[in-house]
């Protein structure tokens, strides 16, 4: 228990730490790593909790394709973020307000849920266990997917694909003039055809 | 739930073949460089005549499949054939202005294949999650659709005004949905409607979650409060997208929103009930008015659709079995109609160009007398002249109204068809008596003159032969509201009146 706390421990230390280096780093490239760094570190803390999938998909998603998403995008915009950080203090006040809102409004909520955690009737009713022991919940999303929704995922395939075939559709241009590599006809040249040899007198062009 | 958990795929064979096929297709077009379009078109109308004919070679009787998420019943299968027949028609239709305008590519008959698979699926969809599912697939492809032309500033225009404003819907649909769930805990149609089936007001979330359903709905339908997309969208898409999008995605959120009503909400006709006639009549008014000042044939047909949303739903908020028959058959005229109309409208075509203004057709019966009795009879029977099918559709809906109580909104959809008998006849008389414009091209596309001539006979020939279409409306509205709820809905709609009042 002691260890477990320990780690949770340094996994939020570093989220939270990380979260601020995210907002305050002067390089947005910076950023973007520590924002990274604050995923990783929220997967591990899922993986403390037993959400072992929910932290895979954090790391896969979010990681893998969102903050390098980022990543592209602050490296290739030519933004001037010195410029775009000049006035930033004069939002603090309603930012401010803002967070505070937000912080109450997770207090109510944080409060009145674990007033009526134990009597949840609906759940109770169904008769629908949220932490079923003895199969990871990996395994036991997976069961649900493949077989009561396996309609359901197969339609949201169907999105995926439907939204390939549309982005290429509006976007990929075949560019005329464009000379491209043919391999097979560069190795299966002869010097013969293209090398010609020619003597040329001196004072004459060819 | 269990049962279906056995994998039954009978019910899924229209939708597995539109599937199969446009994957294929895919591929097909892929390889094929300069003649894939066109091959590609012929394969896809194939395709869907062959989903047609397996819906309608399926049984009839009600049967769940898919973990409940689906259902195939006589409802299902009226909209599967009117949208696969629909959709058929445009793609027909499309292929001759794609060639002209330089956009003939194999992706535009595979998008539209998946579209429609899209479609077959929210009118078989039973649960909130399968409807949203369904949703999305059909919308996904019709944004691509509407920037199809992506080289002209209007057709990216519409796609981009188009994809915001239903991405916007969509999200008022899921917020709907997740009220339903998170105040009746069920996604299933089925469970909801006997969750619901009690006497007494609902609680408010589940009516604020209807309500939301509805408007996200309405907004695929281009009823009034969230029909400002249609008329850009129209008049900026190719045209024969704007076909795709008059027919048959029209008539898929239409079976969808009754089966939604009618079924988990069934028994709570109030609760919807005043949403529905609120939008009908907004509809019908702007319909009717917004049209008159048009000069553009494509914004006009715009809003000629908003307007007859409106009709159809005046048959739906009467709530009962004769009103959904009523909103069946008038779907079944609509399609028709647009469809027969918009390839009269591809048939616009002056040294090489298309043209869309009004003032453009003057004078067309003396250079093309075929093409001129073919949009009159579309025109008469838009506006609802009596000999012709749209004549019935009105009556079937106005007399449904007015069987539930509803007389004052009859006799409202009445006066507003007036108004909107005006436009239409507009262009028959500038038609027929104007003074001649310059002829337009002869047409080398033979499918579109077999496609209107085709429209404008069923159309005129309707009044001999009602039958089949009025009693398989009939059977498919009874498939849906009496095994769910049917029990439910037997209060008589005079209670549910005087409730009202």
């Amino acid at each position: 228990m002691t260890v477990e706390l320990f780690i949770f421990y340094i996994f939020s230390i570093v989220t939270v730490a990380s979260s601020v280096m995210v907002i305050s780093s002067k390089n947005p490239v910076h950023s973007v790593l520590f924002l990274i760094l604050a995923f990783f570190n929220a997967a591990g803390l899922f993986i403390l909790i037993g959400v072992e999938f929910l932290a895979m998909v954090l790391v896969v998603v979010y990681v893998g394709a969102v903050a390098v998403l980022f990543m592209f995008v602050v490296m290739m915009l030519d933004i001037n973020f010195v410029e775009l950080r000049e006035g930033f203090l004069q939002y603090l006040p309603i930012g401010a307000l803002i967070g505070v809102i937000l912080l109450v409004e997770l207090i109510l909520v944080g409060t009145s849920w674990a007033v009526s955690s134990g009597t949840d009737l609906a759940v109770q009713a169904a008769g629908i266990n949220a932490t079923p022991t003895g199969i990871p919940n990996t395994k036991a999303l997976g069961m649900l997917i493949y077989t009561n929704y396996f309609y359901l995922f197969q339609s949201a395939g169907l999105i995926l694909l439907v939204s390939i075939i549309g982005a290429i559709t509006l976007t990929l241009r075949e560019r005329v003039g464009v000379r491209r590599q043919n391999i097979s006809r560069q190795v299966n040249r002869k010097p013969s055809e293209t090398v010609q040899l020619v003597k040329v007198k001196s004072g004459e062009g060819i | 739930m269990t049962d279906g958990l056995a994998l039954n795929l009978t019910p899924l064979l229209p939708e597995i073949v539109l599937f199969l096929a446009a994957l294929a297709l895919l591929v097909v077009g892929a390889f094929k460089d300069k003649e894939g379009a066109r091959i590609v078109t012929v394969l896809a109308v194939i395709s869907l005549i062959l989903a047609a004919l397996l819906t309608l070679a399926l049984s009839r009787t009600t049967v769940l499949a898919m973990g409940g998420h689906f259902v195939e019943d006589g409802f299902a299968a009226f909209f599967k054939m009117l949208i696969f027949l629909g959709a058929a028609g445009s793609l027909i239709v499309a292929n001759g202005y794609m060639r002209d305008a330089g956009i003939e590519r194999f992706e535009y008959p595979v998008l539209a294949l998946f579209s429609t698979l899209g479609m077959s699926m929210m009118v078989s969809a039973n649960s909130l999650l399968a409807l949203y599912m369904a949703l999305e697939l059909t919308s996904l492809p019709l944004y691509v659709m509407a920037a199809f032309n992506r080289d002209t500033v209007r057709s990216s225009e519409a796609g981009l005004k188009y994809f915001i404003l239903g991405a916007l819907a969509s999200g008022m649909l899921l917020y709907g949905c997740s009220l339903v769930y998170g105040f009746n805990g069920s996604l299933m149609f089925g469970e909801l409607g006997r969750a619901l089936s009690v006497d007494g007001r609902l609680p408010v979330g589940t009516v604020v979650g209807i309500v939301f359903i509805l408007a996200g709905l309405a907004f695929k339908l281009g009823a009034v409060p969230f029909h400002m997309w249609t008329p850009d969208v129209y008049e900026g898409s190719p045209t024969p997208v704007s076909t795709f999008f008059a027919s048959a995605p029209k008539i898929a959120a239409m079976g969808l929103l009754i089966r939604v009503l009618m079924q988990p909400f069934g028994h709570h006709v109030v609760e919807w009930q005043q949403v529905v006639i609120l939008i009908s009549v907004l509809s019908m008014l702007l319909g009717a008015f917004a049209a008159i000042g048009q000069t553009n044939i494509k914004r006009l047909m715009a809003y000629s659709s908003i307007g007859h949303i409106g009709y159809a739903f005046v048959g739906l908020s009467a709530g009962t079995e004769k009103g959904v028959v009523a909103v069946l058959v008038y779907m079944a005229i609509y399609v028709v109609m647009t469809v027969g109309t918009f390839a009269c409208i591809l048939k616009m075509r002056r040294d090489g160009r298309y043209i869309e203004t009004i003032a453009d057709l003057a004078g067309l019966s003396a250079s093309r007398p075929m093409m001129a009795a073919c949009f009159a009879i579309f025109m008469f029977s838009l506006a609802g002249i009596p000999p012709l099918a749209g004549f019935f559709g009105k009556l079937y809906v106005f007399m449904a109204a007015v069987d539930a109580g509803y007389l004052w909104l009859a006799l409202f959809g009445a006066l507003t068809s007036v108004v909107g008998a005006y436009y239409y006849l507009r262009i028959v008389k500038i038609i027929y008596f104007d003074d001649p414009a310059a002829a337009f091209d002869n047409t080398p596309h033979p499918a579109l003159n077999a496609v209107s001539v085709i429209a404008a006979a069923l159309i005129l020939f309707f009044i001999v032969v009602p039958g089949p279409v009025t009693r398989a409306a009939g059977s498919a509205a009874a498939s849906l509201v009496t095994p769910a709820s049917g029990a439910a809905n037997v209060p008589a709609p005079a209670s549910r009146v005087t409730a009202l009042r």
